[in-house]
């Protein structure tokens, strides 16, 4: 077979493939946000050393981590009617289900980050009279993003390269694009093809990026 | 709600019921999984391993591979070996679907098993390898004989991770229509409208899956230790 990208023009590109570009981005960010700030609540509760903060936000992690993701999204496009009475549409049920899901993976890169602050910091911040919020907010948190900066982001890419799998409720997202553009134009084989090409200059340069600035920070710390 | 697990002695209206449906859907995710960490394994070591020589082209190789398969996403390397590819190459067009999941799966977590190896061969002391060619080995017999025992045994927990997340991921196939647990799933979830208790099954089986690996890679683990040496003593 002949592969031919003739039939490619600037309208094929932002009426099929844009909006689903667009939806992964938004996806992606909103996951990641709330997945880190979720991840970090939970994180905390796991090194609060109190048993009744610690259990639950174990059984979360363990839970989410070794169930396939795309039963997760399935589930949760499952439950989330039945749970408030109305179909939520498979955008807005992925945007749940990622960040749920999301902060699972989030909340293990935090808690090693915040265990690798030296324990002399917090003491530290004890002596000069913190609380244990203070001292996290002020001392061991901003550090523990710092360091963990580079596995954040990396984590972020994995992500984005996940957000594809909402193709199992059917959310118009970037593969989504490329494949209704391949239907209507019968040509699936050169979309695909492009959909990875894609994917692949974006996750490439990304990850580019991100070892550029693990690079960097290494240096300064 | 109220529970109904009769729903899986139901016929599927081919003359099975949606247990035994299930049971073959289970199998197929085992073998799909088996299947792509066979090749996963190979393929990540192999590339793991010419990452670490000192050839410029092998280490360009193992590289380029580990980048390629690292940065698209698996559902759509999957639609690539089973709609791009046969396309393109002819004599791909007759294989069953699964071979083409399998090479998908496999290929993707070869990348990563390559990252870890790589890092396994590098963790040892570089003595070890000029040791090894001072002695009169040849650089394959260096790795045969001194560095890859070692290196081997100190990835064995990261391997024992890809291992489960290899379960979790040919949950993908299901894109494909491999009647894998994943797609068993959402089809009986839409035949039957009972999909809590479907999917509180399948998870059930994903999760016992995922277990059973964990425990054969501890028993491996546990017989492949070097006494004084890495991971013993604990």
């Amino acid at each position: 077979m002949n592969l031919g990208f003739g039939f490619i023009d600037w309208n094929l590109i932002s009426s099929f493939i844009l909006k689903g570009f667009y939806f992964s981005v938004q996806l992606t960010l909103v996951a990641m946000v709330g997945g880190i700030a979720l991840g970090t609540a939970i994180a905390l509760m796991r090194l609060s050393g109190k048993k009744w903060l610690v259990t639950p936000a174990a059984i979360y992690v363990n839970t989410l981590r070794s169930i396939p993701l795309v039963m997760v999204i399935l589930w949760f496009f499952l439950l989330i009617p039945l749970l408030i009475g109305r179909p939520l549409g498979a955008e807005l049920s992925a945007m749940v289900t990622f960040t749920v899901f999301e902060a699972a993976y989030y909340s293990e890169i935090m808690r090693a980050g915040i265990q690798s602050v030296p324990k002399g910091q917090v003491s530290a911040g004890y002596a000069v009279g913190m609380t244990y919020s203070q001292c996290m907010r002020f001392i061991v948190l901003p550090q523990a993003f710092r360091n963990m900066l580079p596995v954040l982001l990396t984590q972020t890419i994995i992500l984005f390269q996940d957000t594809s799998l909402v193709y199992a409720v059917g959310a118009y997202d970037l593969l989504k694009g490329f494949e209704v553009a391949g239907k209507n134009f019968n040509r699936p084989v050169e979309m695909y093809l492009l959909a990875a090409v894609t994917y692949f200059v974006i996750c490439f340069s990304l990850s580019m990026l991100v070892r550029r600035l693990q690079k960097k920070i290494a240096i300064i710390r | 709600m109220s529970w109904d697990w009769k729903v899986f002695l139901q016929d599927t209206g081919s003359g099975q019921t949606y247990f035994a449906w299930m049971m073959s859907a289970w199998g197929w995710t085992l073998l799909v999984s088996a299947c792509s960490l066979v090749v996963a394994l190979v393929v990540g070591s192999l590339m793991g391993i010419l990452r670490t020589t000192p050839v410029k082209a092998f280490v360009w190789l193992g590289n380029g591979w580990t980048e390629l398969f690292r940065n698209i996403p698996l559902l759509v390397q999957i639609f690539l070996w089973y709609h791009v590819i046969p396309s393109i190459w002819k004599p791909l067009q007759g294989v069953p679907d699964i071979v083409a999941v399998v090479i998908a799966l496999g290929f993707f977590t070869s990348a990563r098993i390559s990252e870890q190896v790589k890092a396994g061969i590098q963790a040892l002391p570089r003595g070890q390898r000029y040791a090894g060619l001072a002695m009169g080995l040849t650089l394959p017999q260096t790795y045969r004989f001194i560095l890859l025992p070692m290196a081997f045994r100190i990835v064995i927990p990261p391997l024992t991770s890809e291992s489960m997340n290899i379960i979790k991921n040919s949950s993908v196939a299901f894109a494909v229509s491999i009647t894998e647990l994943t797609f068993f799933a959402m089809q009986a979830q839409e035949e039957t409208s009972r999909g809590v208790e479907i999917y509180l099954a399948v998870t059930f089986l994903y999760f016992i899956s995922a277990f059973a690996v964990n425990r054969v890679a501890a028993v491996i683990e546990k017989r492949a230790q070097v006494p004084g040496m890495v991971g013993a003593g604990k």
